[in-house]
C-alpha cells in the first residue's frame, strides 16, 4: 500500500511540475501577453504563421509568429528554421510552425522585449503563394466612374466656352 | 444678431475645398502608380477608383463654386476644417475597398488617424496588407504632418493672397519666410531632405538587421514618414517591436524629436544659427518636460521591477516617453502591457508627456511647448509681482527666434488652447468611462487621440463601441486643427440655420 501511495504521489508531483514549468498545449498570444507575469521564464508551446522577414543575426534569427490575434518575436538558432521557406505577407500565407521555448515578458538579453527563446521549432504545414485574380466588379465600377468623369470633364470644358 | 451667410460665402468655401480635393487626388496617384509598378493590381484598382471619386468631387466643386474672390479669415478656417473631413472621407475609400477594415467607419477612423498623424489603428490582419495600401497609410501621415493645406498651397494655390488665412487655420500660425507659399515649400524641402536621409539610414539598418533589401527600404520609407511626421503607423502589427533592433529604436527616436521641432527652428539651424536651439523657449521647455515626465515614468517602472536592469528600464521607458511626448505613438510594447505590466505612476508620466506635445509649427499635436513656456513665464511674472514691492515694474521676456516681451494677449491665447485641450482630454475619458472602461485607461486613450499621439493601452480596437470611434475621430480632428477652425465651422453652421438676412 505504501509503495502504491509513493508511486501515486510521484506521478502527481511530476504532473504538477510539468503543469507549472511547461505548458504542453499551445498557448495563444493573447493568453501569453495578458498573463505575461504568470508565464515569465516558463517553457511554453506557441503555434502560428511566420510573418514578414526572417531576420538573421549571427548564428541566430528572429522570427515573428502570428497566431491570428498577435505576433510574438521568437529568437532561435538559424539551423532550426532551415525548412521555413515562406513567410506571410500580401499574397503569401507563411509556413505554420510550432515553437517550444522559454517565454520572457521582458527579456534581459533583448532590451526588455516580450519574446520566446526557442528550443525546438517544428514546421507543421507549408505556406503558399496566392494568385491575385482581377476583381472584375471593381473594373466595371472603375469604368462607370470613368464615364461619369468624362461627362463632367466635357461639362467643365463647355462651361468655360 | 447672427447674420446668415451669403451664397458667395458658400461658393468661396466650395471652390477652395475643391482645390484642396484636387491636391489630394494627386497624392492618391502615388500609391496607384506604386501598385502598378509592384504588380498589385487589385490594390492599384482600389486607388484608381478612389482617385476617380476624388477627381469627380474636386471638379464639380471647382466648377459649380467657381469664384475669383479671395477667402477671408472665416472662409479660410472653414475650408481647412472641411478639407480634413473631405480628406478623411475620400482617403478612407481605398482602405475600405481593401477588405482589411470591418466597416467604412473603421476606414474613416484610420484615414483621420493617418492625416492627423495620430497612429491609432483599426486595421485587421495588417501583416497581410498590400504594400500599396500600407504605403497610403503612411503617406497620409506625411501629407497630414506637413498639412493638407500645405499640399494645396504648394501646388494649387499659386500667388493667392488668402493663402495665409488657410495656412493659419491648419494650426500653423508662424510664417518661416515672408511669403506663405515659400513657407509651404520650405516645409516640403525640409521634409524631403530628411525623407531621403532617413529612408537610407533606416533601409541600411533594416538590411543589417537581416531584412531583405527591398523590404528594408520599403519599411524604411514608411517608418520615416510615420516617425518624422510624429504619426506612429508601422507596416507590421507589432509596430517597432517587430524589428527587435536597438539602432532602429535610436534612429526613430531622433526622427521623432526632429519632427517635434518647430519648422522655423529647422530653418534657423539650417541657416547656421545653431545657438537658437539652446536659447529657444520651446527647446528648453521640451528638455525640462522630458526630464520631469521621464523621472515620473522611471520611478513608476522601478516600483514594478518589470525591468530589473537600469539600461533596459531606460530603453523601454524612454522610448515610450519620447514617442508619447513627441506625439508619435511608436511602441516597443504590446498595448495591454501598459495596463498589465506598468503601474499607475508610470502611466501618469506617459499621459503627462502625451498631453504636452512638441513644438508649434511642427508635426505634433497637443498643448505644445511654446504655450507651456508662456504659461510658466506668466506664472513667474505673477509670483514676482507678489514678491516685489508694488512700485516695481515687472517685465517678463522669452526667447523664441527673437527676444519677445510677454503680453497678456499671448498668455490668454496660450491658456485658451491649453484649457480646450484639457477639456477635450477629459471629455474623451468620460465617454470611455461611459462604456465601462476604467478611468486611467480611458484618460490614456483619450489623451492619445486628442493629442494626436497614437499610443494605445488596448481600448482602440475594431470591437470598441461606435460612439467611442466617433469620439476619437472628432478628438483627432479638433486636436490636430487646434480648435479655432472647428469652432469657426460650428459658428458657420449655426449662422446658416439661425442667422438672419
Amino acid at each position: 500500500m505504501k509503495r502504491f501511495m509513493r508511486v501515486t504521489c510521484g506521478i502527481v508531483c511530476s504532473l504538477l511540475f510539468w503543469r507549472i514549468f511547461c505548458y504542453a498545449q499551445p498557448i495563444s498570444s493573447a493568453d501569453l501577453i495578458n498573463n505575461a507575469k504568470e508565464y515569465d521564464g516558463k517553457r511554453v508551446v506557441y503555434r502560428g504563421e511566420v510573418i514578414g522577414d526572417i531576420m538573421k543575426r549571427g548564428n541566430f534569427s528572429w522570427l515573428n509568429i502570428n497566431d491570428g490575434v498577435n505576433a510574438i518575436g521568437v529568437w532561435t538558432e538559424s539551423t532550426q528554421i532551415k525548412d521555413v521557406t515562406i513567410t506571410g505577407g500580401y499574397k503569401r500565407l507563411g509556413d505554420n510552425i510550432e515553437v517550444i521555448g522559454i517565454f520572457h515578458r521582458a527579456c534581459l538579453e533583448h532590451g526588455g522585449d516580450l519574446d520566446i527563446h526557442a528550443e525546438t521549432v517544428i514546421k507543421i504545414s507549408s505556406g503558399r503563394r496566392m494568385q491575385e485574380r482581377l476583381n472584375i466588379s471593381a473594373v466595371r465600377f472603375a469604368a462607370i466612374l470613368l464615364g461619369i468623369l468624362g461627362a463632367v470633364w466635357i461639362f467643365t470644358l463647355l462651361g468655360r466656352r | 444678431m447672427i447674420l446668415k451667410p451669403h451664397l458667395e460665402d458658400v461658393k468661396i468655401v466650395g471652390y477652395y475645398l475643391g482645390r484642396v480635393i484636387l491636391g489630394l487626388t494627386i497624392a492618391m496617384a502615388i500609391p496607384f502608380v506604386f501598385g502598378l509598378v509592384t504588380r498589385e493590381i487589385n490594390p492599384a484598382l482600389d486607388f484608381f477608383i478612389a482617385l476617380e471619386i476624388s477627381l469627380f468631387f474636386g471638379l464639380i466643386l471647382t466648377k459649380l463654386c467657381y469664384t475669383e474672390k479671395d477667402p477671408n479669415w472665416m472662409h479660410g478656417m472653414i475650408v481647412v476644417s472641411l478639407s480634413w473631413i473631405a480628406a478623411t472621407l475620400l482617403g478612407a475609400v481605398p482602405l475600405y475597398r481593401s477588405g482589411h477594415w470591418n466597416s467604412y467607419l473603421d476606414s474613416c477612423f484610420e484615414a483621420m488617424s493617418g492625416f492627423a498623424t495620430t497612429g491609432l489603428t483599426l486595421v485587421q490582419d495588417l501583416n497581410h496588407l498590400s504594400y500599396t495600401h500600407n504605403l497610403w497609410r503612411h503617406l497620409t501621415m506625411f501629407i497630414g504632418g506637413q498639412g493638407i493645406i500645405i499640399v494645396a498651397l504648394s501646388f494649387f494655390v499659386k500667388g493667392l493672397s488668402g493663402a495665409f488665412k488657410m495656412y493659419v487655420g491648419e494650426a500653423r500660425d508662424e510664417r518661416i519666410l515672408p511669403n506663405v507659399i515659400h513657407t509651404a515649400r520650405f516645409i516640403w524641402l525640409v521634409s524631403i531632405v530628411y525623407l531621403i536621409i532617413g529612408t537610407l539610414t533606416l533601409g541600411v539598418i533594416g538590411i543589417l538587421s537581416g531584412m531583405k533589401p527591398l523590404n528594408a527600404f520599403f519599411h524604411g520609407i514608411c517608418i520615416f514618414m510615420a516617425a518624422f511626421d510624429t504619426g506612429g503607423f508601422a507596416p507590421q502589427s507589432q509596430n517597432i517591436l517587430y524589428y527587435h533592433s536597438l539602432p532602429l529604436e535610436i534612429v526613430t527616436m531622433i526622427l521623432m524629436i526632429l519632427g517635434a521641432i518647430n519648422f522655423k527652428l529647422h530653418y534657423h539651424i539650417w541657416a547656421g544659427n545653431r545657438k537658437e536651439l539652446l536659447k529657444n523657449i520651446e527647446t528648453t521647455s521640451f528638455f525640462i518636460t522630458i526630464l520631469l515626465t521621464f523621472v515620473i515614468t522611471a520611478i513608476g517602472l522601478a516600483q514594478t521591477n518589470i525591468y530589473p536592469k537600469a539600461f533596459i528600464l531606460f530603453r523601454k521607458g524612454f522610448y515610450q516617453l519620447i514617442s508619447g511626448h513627441t506625439g508619435t505613438g511608436y511602441q516597443t510594447l504590446y498595448a495591454v502591457q501598459f495596463i498589465y505590466e506598468w503601474n499607475h505612476l508610470g502611466l501618469a508620466g506617459i499621459i503627462f508627456a502625451m498631453a504636452l506635445g512638441g513644438a508649434v509649427c511642427s508635426t505634433t499635436g497637443a498643448i505644445k511647448m511654446l504655450r507651456v513656456g508662456i504659461i510658466f513665464k506668466a506664472l513667474l511674472e505673477d509670483i514676482k509681482r507678489i514678491i516685489l514691492p508694488e512700485r516695481a515694474i515687472v517685465v517678463q521676456k522669452f526667447h523664441h527666434i527673437k527676444e519677445i516681451f510677454l503680453e497678456d494677449k499671448q498668455v490668454r491665447s496660450a491658456l485658451f488652447i491649453t484649457v480646450s485641450y484639457l477639456f477635450i482630454y477629459v471629455l474623451g475619458a468620460m465617454v470611455g468611462m461611459f462604456f465601462g472602461y476604467p478611468f486611467l485607461n480611458s484618460l490614456f486613450e483619450s489623451t492619445s487621440a486628442a493629442a494626436n499621439v497614437g499610443l494605445s493601452c488596448g481600448i482602440t480596437s475594431a470591437a470598441m463601441p461606435t460612439l467611442l470611434k466617433f469620439t476619437y475621430i472628432i478628438q483627432m480632428w479638433a486636436g490636430r486643427l487646434e480648435f479655432m477652425s472647428v469652432f469657426t465651422l460650428l459658428g458657420f453652421l449655426i449662422a446658416t440655420i439661425k442667422g438672419k438676412r
